[in-house]
């Protein structure tokens, strides 16, 4: 072989080994970071589209409306929990030790992430709220629609 | 009467850039000489026209005219004048403005600043530019104006700009950003004009480098100042979030860093040239698809504003034209690029290849992350997002090959490097770097972890490395003295880079590492002490500004016993939105910020209270600036400016074997 070819090749496999470890390292970093998103709802009977049920011990992240009243706080620390609804007959528990967002507020839509630690309680390590008056995820939207009567009786 | 002739400017801003495409190119066509020189006409007179409309747009914000639909719902009477201004771009109709005027202002630069340039290269390059122009005019004015009456029932006040928006960091931030994606258009109007021409050669890579070089430079210091504001207006003390938003405004970071490496090579050896076109391409379309997911209402973000589903698909179809279009010519044309350099595995070429590989490959870590999400959605697998971890984790991974190449890259020679005589630098650099790293991290670090010590030796090996380099250099011919004055502007600027580089690797390794948040429940009159530190919550007291009340926490911060700051945290609520805020207290330091945030009140009356410690954190944001003080350094190089250089002489000259800067 002469001295270019050789180069090449060398240059040529080299790329293909490196761009197989690549793709091999990326894919096993995504599959163990993509969080799944689900209603209330879907965590008790299975998402809507595959039917499937989150797993206790599951990284996910949950969208719907913080039920008036349910907020509990722990009086010696930051601990936290409430329900979350949504327009079907979903209701789970999510707790969280830590500071909520400005515009955390009962009858508000908002998101959490974190670990199901049973079929219907979540161990949240971030609660976002919506931006701003006009704003809501969309997916939180999706999971509320038709609440919009609660929705105005709460957020004055 | 004056919004209506701020409107009727931007419509005939639309037509002359229309005119501004057609005209000139058809003159390049037929070899109609007034047709090509009015290229340049056309180009002044349309940025005449939308900064026209652009004032008016201000003034009418300055003066509070609540009759145009944009402005009543961006600002407020109570609004101080500087917020006023900058609400201009505080939503998607002003936004999208300021984006066509800035493009515009950039075409203007071109057709100023580009007199060495033959005369049909430059018609052809305002030609793409105006192109692109008519594109975002006719999406402003079809679907997103904002001289938009709200006649005849128009409100008494406007009902605000969004209180996020209302910083000096956010007055910035946005132009910034904006004149750095803009910028890219540049770069991507003088691949596509050297396409149309079927002439790539080293001229045409000396001509964008400048070009390629200011837009870079702009989109640097815009996302620095994005995550500064980040970390002290979003109140919870984050520097980057892999948001969808700031990964859009970071891909094309990635590959116009890749871009200004590559075009280096292009004009100094004259190889790599079409990957230079392809990566002039990517990094405008990644501005485009930027501003797609931005303006689309696809992503959920903080600066998703509008959600309007026709304006989506208008950018989309901008979008998949633009695209489409470049990469068609692109693959029609680039078989006629031939590269003449000839190079060696071991050389500088090999080792920029390595970088730009490597950069591309972060590119589509953040692409695919940013992404799929969409796609999963689409495709109707249900909505998911991509953990911060991810990234995080694989920029960890490639920041280890990238760091260690840019920290001695410098040091190979163009077309072939015997590895011999690396061996006595690399070995000088290797003891001084881990040298510095013991001592750095037995001054600064409590304890250790592998991470902090791999990212700051890789810091301090860059830095070792740049030394060392102009070192090298400068003695090369003369005394130290001597020889480090005759060090070119170029040169400079690549040590800057670099060096920049390596201060944002030891800011990220040591703020990730040794940062301590405590998220604490806390009444007036306790206090909470960790490390050296004692907070002391001494008060609560109210405050008001001039659109908002606020309640503001009071700290006495001792270090050792000694008191160093009071430290002073609001909880605002702006009287218009009725939104609440968090105003962190920060105490800055160039090797340490303290930070507090005042959550929210609890039924007993304690204050939820965020206290944190963040080591080098300020190292995070002079990073880029010292990049981007490299870039600026770059553009005063005699090279780019001097009038007298002849282009027919720097064209067919073969490139300096072992060129002493890139």
């Amino acid at each position: 072989m002469n001295p270019r070819r050789k180069k090449r090749l060398l240059i040529t496999s080299s790329l293909i080994v490196g761009l197989s470890v690549a793709i091999g390292l990326t894919l096993f970093a995504l599959q163990q970071n993509i969080d799944l998103f689900y209603t209330p709802d879907e965590i008790i009977n299975g998402k809507n589209e595959t039917g499937i049920k989150p797993e206790v011990g599951q990284r996910l992240r949950v969208g719907g409306m913080v039920l008036n009243g349910s907020v509990q706080r722990d009086p010696e620390s930051l601990k936290v929990s409430f329900d979350l609804i949504d327009n079907k007959a979903g209701q789970v528990t999510v707790y969280f030790d830590g500071i909520l967002p400005d515009l955390f507020r009962e009858g508000q839509g908002i998101v959490a992430q974190g670990v199901l630690k049973s079929r219907n309680a979540i161990d949240a390590f971030e609660v976002l709220a919506k931006h701003d008056e006009e704003y809501m995820p969309p997916e939180v939207a999706d999971a509320l629609k038709g609440m919009d009567h609660l929705k105005t009786q709460q957020s004055n | 009467m004056l919004p209506e002739i701020g409107q009727f400017s931007l419509i005939l801003a639309c037509i002359l850039s229309l005119l501004q495409t057609v005209y000139p190119l058809y003159g390049v066509h037929t070899g109609h000489q007034g047709a090509i020189r009015s290229a340049k006409i056309f180009t002044i007179l349309q940025f005449v026209a939308v900064a026209t409309s652009f004032v008016i747009l201000s003034y009418s914000f300055l003066i509070n005219d609540f009759t145009i639909g944009y402005i009543a719902t961006n600002s407020n009477s109570a609004l101080p004048w500087y917020y006023r201004l900058s609400a201009v771009w505080g939503a998607h109709e002003g936004s999208l403005l300021l984006w066509v005027f800035l493009l515009s202002t950039w075409s203007i630069a071109v057709a100023l600043m580009s007199k060495r340039l033959p005369i049909e290269s430059v018609a052809r390059v305002l030609a793409v530019l105006g192109l692109l122009a008519f594109g975002f005019y006719l999406f402003v004015i079809l679907t997103s104006n904002p001289f938009d009456r709200t006649l005849p029932y128009f409100p008494i006040d406007g009902r605000d700009l969004n209180p996020l928006l209302q910083d000096f960091g956010l007055v910035i931030h946005p132009p910034m950003l904006y004149m750095g994606y803009v910028g890219f258009s540049v770069a991507f109007a003088f691949a596509i004009a050297a396409l149309l021409e079927g002439r790539l050669d080293s001229a045409w890579a000396k001509w964008s480098r400048p070009w390629t070089m200011a837009a870079w430079m702009f989109l640097t210091v815009g996302i620095a100042l994005g995550s500064w504001w980040a970390y002290y207006e979003l109140g919870w003390g984050g520097w980057w979030f892999w948001d969808p938003v700031e990964n859009a405004s970071f891909m094309p970071w990635l590959a116009g860093t890749a871009l200004i490496h590559s075009l280096a090579v292009s004009e100094k050896r004259g190889v790599f040239k079409s990957w230079t076109v392809l990566l002039a391409l990517s990094a405008f379309s990644l501005s485009l698809l930027g501003t797609f997911l931005v303006r689309s209402g696809v992503l959920v973000s903080v600066h998703a504003f509008a959600s309007d589903p026709t304006r989506g698909l208008f950018i989309l179809g901008f979008l998949v034209l633009v695209i489409g279009g470049s990469l068609l010519l692109y693959a029609i044309q680039a078989s006629k690029v031939k590269s003449r350099g000839r190079y060696q595995l071991v050389s500088r070429e090999s080792v920029l290849l390595i970088n730009n590989i490597l950069l591309i490959a972060a590119l589509i870590v953040v692409l695919l992350g940013t992404l799929l999400p969409l796609v999963h959605k689409e495709i109707g697998l249900g909505s998911i997002s991509i953990g911060e971890p991810f990234f995080n984790r694989m920029f960890t991974i490639l920041i280890v090959p990238f760091a260690l190449f840019v920290g001695v890259g410098s040091l190979f020679r163009w077309k072939r490097q015997q590895l011999n005589d690396l061996k006595k630098p690399l070995t000088m650099i290797l003891i001084l770097s881990t040298l510095s790293t013991v001592i750095f991290l037995f001054t600064f670090a409590p304890s250790l972890t592998w991470l902090a010590v791999m990212g700051t030796f890789l810091g301090f090996w860059i830095i070792v490395g740049v030394i060392y380099e102009i070192y090298l250099r400068s003695t090369h011919r003369h005394r130290f003295s001597k020889g480090v004055m005759k060090l070119g502007n170029s040169h400079w600027a690549m040590s800057f880079g670099h060096f920049g580089l390596a201060v944002m690797i030891i800011g990220i390794t040591m703020t990730q590492n040794y940062s301590i948040e405590k998220d604490v429940k806390l009444a007036v009159g306790q206090h909470i002490a960790f490390e050296h530190y004692d907070f002391h919550f001494d008060q609560v007291k109210p405050h008001n500004g001039q659109n908002y009340t606020a309640t503001m926490g009071v700290f006495t911060v001792k270090k050792d016993q000694q008191e160093i700051a009071v430290m002073e945290a609001e909880k605002r609520i702006y009287t218009v939105q009725r939104m609440p805020m968090t105003e962190a207290a920060i105490n800055a330091g160039f090797t340490r910020d303290l930070y507090i945030a005042m959550g929210e009140q609890l039924p007993d009356g304690a204050w939820a209270v965020r206290i944190y410690y963040k080591p080098f954190i300020r190292w995070i944001w002079l990073g880029p600036l010292l990049m981007a003080f490299g870039g600026l350094l770059m553009l005063c190089d005699r090279r780019y400016r001097s009038k007298k250089d002849n282009i027919e002489n720097s064209e067919n000259k073969p490139a300096p074997v072992g060129g002493t800067d890139a």
